[in-house]
């Protein structure tokens, strides 16, 4: 990775959930609060802050996060923005977050992720959700994201003869991992038959192929070499942060079988890191629809095009597999408020990476790998992160 | 989503229509128009084209859970429809038999409503398909 040293100095998040009795800027000062406390900082350290949230103004009616965040934190007048790449916002704000501490701007600043997505009907929530898509082409015309990955399901299906049944291994993976998870929404196990006889929400996907609505934040500090060493004893480094874009309509897409932004993302991130997808140890990865994983494991290169149903199968991506995946539960389980999410991702590769992850631990994980995915793929975002102490 | 009546008349000739771009130097034609030329950028040449209004089911979906407008019509076909020049377009599929909304179905452009909000709203028509 280009420029100075970045290291992940503290972390930390809300549970992810329904949070009736949270407000967004509640959860987010909770989250931020928690890293803060977890690097040994001084809320009043901090250089910056960089918020990413998707939908906050349809969702709760409010906008301008950035400052709110830094108001509620008690740390104005420090600049502080919000960045939005529908869901991938977290990891573009992560992003900023890196290339502020990476161009020797700032020495430390936080980074945070939002969403609060309870409050609003499931109607007004997809339609909120569907402007990730094309609005004027998609939404307009009756699309949702769960049809917009369904659309993109039936195409594995048929071009590679990936299952219903290999789909669903993915929720009842990430269910397993989330039972294993305090901040997990749904810290309970599934059965195989209990994703099968789940009602379609957009076929072939069933509503236990969904990632929930969720109410949650996540925040990291960054700090440069010089920062991090003075005060942190189990530092974190990233070793690679790309990003790429694609139309933002399906339907303008060459394949249907795999996002080309995560390949040429995920292509980038290990020129940088000098890595390649076999020395990955642990990985989080966006899993908003169980398609979305399968896809993933081949855009990203643990597997080969065409095998992810397999993959799955054979338990290669279970904690205890070759590459374990999604081991906070993933988008699935531990649940997907937007904004969040890419942030969600580092926490918790951080925590594994500092041998902190409990009952989900990898055993001697070194270096880890997020993906995130905005919109049906239009953005996506890969970090990789390396134990430095 | 309540359309403003600018955004439903400035897009008429598309919706009603079909009518997309075609780049004069690529030969690539694209649907809904823009105004740069991906392949060609500045180089480019666009001129407004119609699209074919047949062609077949790339693929698709039977949506069960709708957005706020869609409430009421579901569930409902959405596809992927290559159209007969491979220019790919998002659109429900209505009026067809479900068993014989698949992959490969031929079908045709009908014009359809596709929004109506409350009483006094603006209705947005459009296209959608059909299996011939």
């Amino acid at each position: 990775m280009k420029g100075k040293k970045v290291f992940v100095i503290g972390a930390g998040m809300s549970s992810f959930g329904e949070h009736w009795s949270s407000s967004l800027r509640e959860l987010i000062v909770d989250a931020a609060v928690k890293a803060i406390a977890d690097s040994k900082i001084e809320g009043k350290d901090l250089q910056a802050i960089y918020g990413g949230c998707m939908a906050s103004g349809q969702l709760t009616g409010q906008e301008h996060i950035g400052a709110l965040i830094a108001d509620y934190l008690g740390i104005n007048p420090l600049p502080s923005t919000r960045l939005e790449a529908a869901c991938a916002s977290g990891s573009v704000a992560l992003r900023n977050g890196i290339m502020a501490i990476a161009s020797g701007f700032y020495d430390v600043v936080a980074v945070g992720g939002v969403e609060k997505m309870t409050e609003v009907s499931t109607e007004l929530a997809s339609t909120a959700l569907g402007g990730a898509g094309d609005e004027e082409w998609e939404l307009f015309n009756g699309a949702t994201f769960p049809a917009l990955y369904a659309l993109m399901a039936r195409r594995h299906m048929l071009e590679y003869g990936t299952t219903e049944e290999q789909m669903a291994m993915v929720a009842v993976k990430n269910h397993a991992n989330g039972a294993k998870n305090p901040f997990a929404q749904y810290q309970k196990e599934i059965t195989l038959k209990q994703v099968m006889e789940s009602a379609y929400v957009a076929s072939p996907l069933k509503l236990f192929d969904c990632s929930p609505l969720s109410d949650g934040a996540a925040a990291v500090i960054l700090a440069s070499e010089e920062f991090a060493k003075k005060i942190c004893e189990k530092p974190v480094e990233f070793i690679a942060s790309s990003q790429a874009s694609d139309t933002i309509a399906l339907a303008n897409r060459k394949s249907f079988t795999s996002l080309k932004a995560t390949q040429v993302a995920s292509k980038e991130a290990f020129t940088q890191s000098g890595l390649k997808a076999k020395d990955i140890d642990v990985a989080e990865v966006h899993d908003c629809f169980t398609i979305a994983e399968l896809m993933a494991m081949e855009d990203i290169g643990f597997c080969e095009k065409g095998k992810s149903g397999k993959f799955i199968e054979a338990g290669e991506t279970k904690i205890g597999g070759s590459i374990p995946v999604n081991t906070s539960g993933g988008l699935k389980a531990c649940g997907h408020p937007v904004g969040a999410t890419g942030v969600k991702q580092v926490v918790e590769l951080t925590w594994q990476l500092r041998g902190d992850a409990n009952g989900r631990q990898v055993k001697g994980a070194e270096i880890g790998l997020t993906h995130n995915v905005g919109g049906s793929g239009a953005t996506s975002v890969i970090h990789i992160l390396k134990k430095a102490f | 989503m309540v359309q403003a009546i600018s955004r439903i008349w400035r897009s008429i000739k598309q919706r009603y229509n079909l009518e997309g771009v075609h780049c004069e130097v690529c030969k690539e034609s694209f649907f809904p128009k823009r105004t740069i030329c991906p392949n060609c950028r500045r180089k480019g040449k666009l001129v407004d084209a119609k699209m074919p209004h047949t062609g077949k089911i790339y693929s698709y979906s039977l949506v069960y859970s709708a957005p706020a407008g869609f409430e009421y019509e579901v569930p409902y076909f959405v596809a992927i429809i290559e159209l007969d020049n491979k220019v790919k377009i998002f659109s429900q599929v209505v009026d067809s038999e479900v068993d014989k909304v698949k992959i490969g179905a031929k079908v045709k452009a009908v014009f359809r409503r596709v929004q109506a909000g409350k009483e006094e709203d603006v209705i947005a028509y459009g296209y959608k398909f059909t299996v011939v």
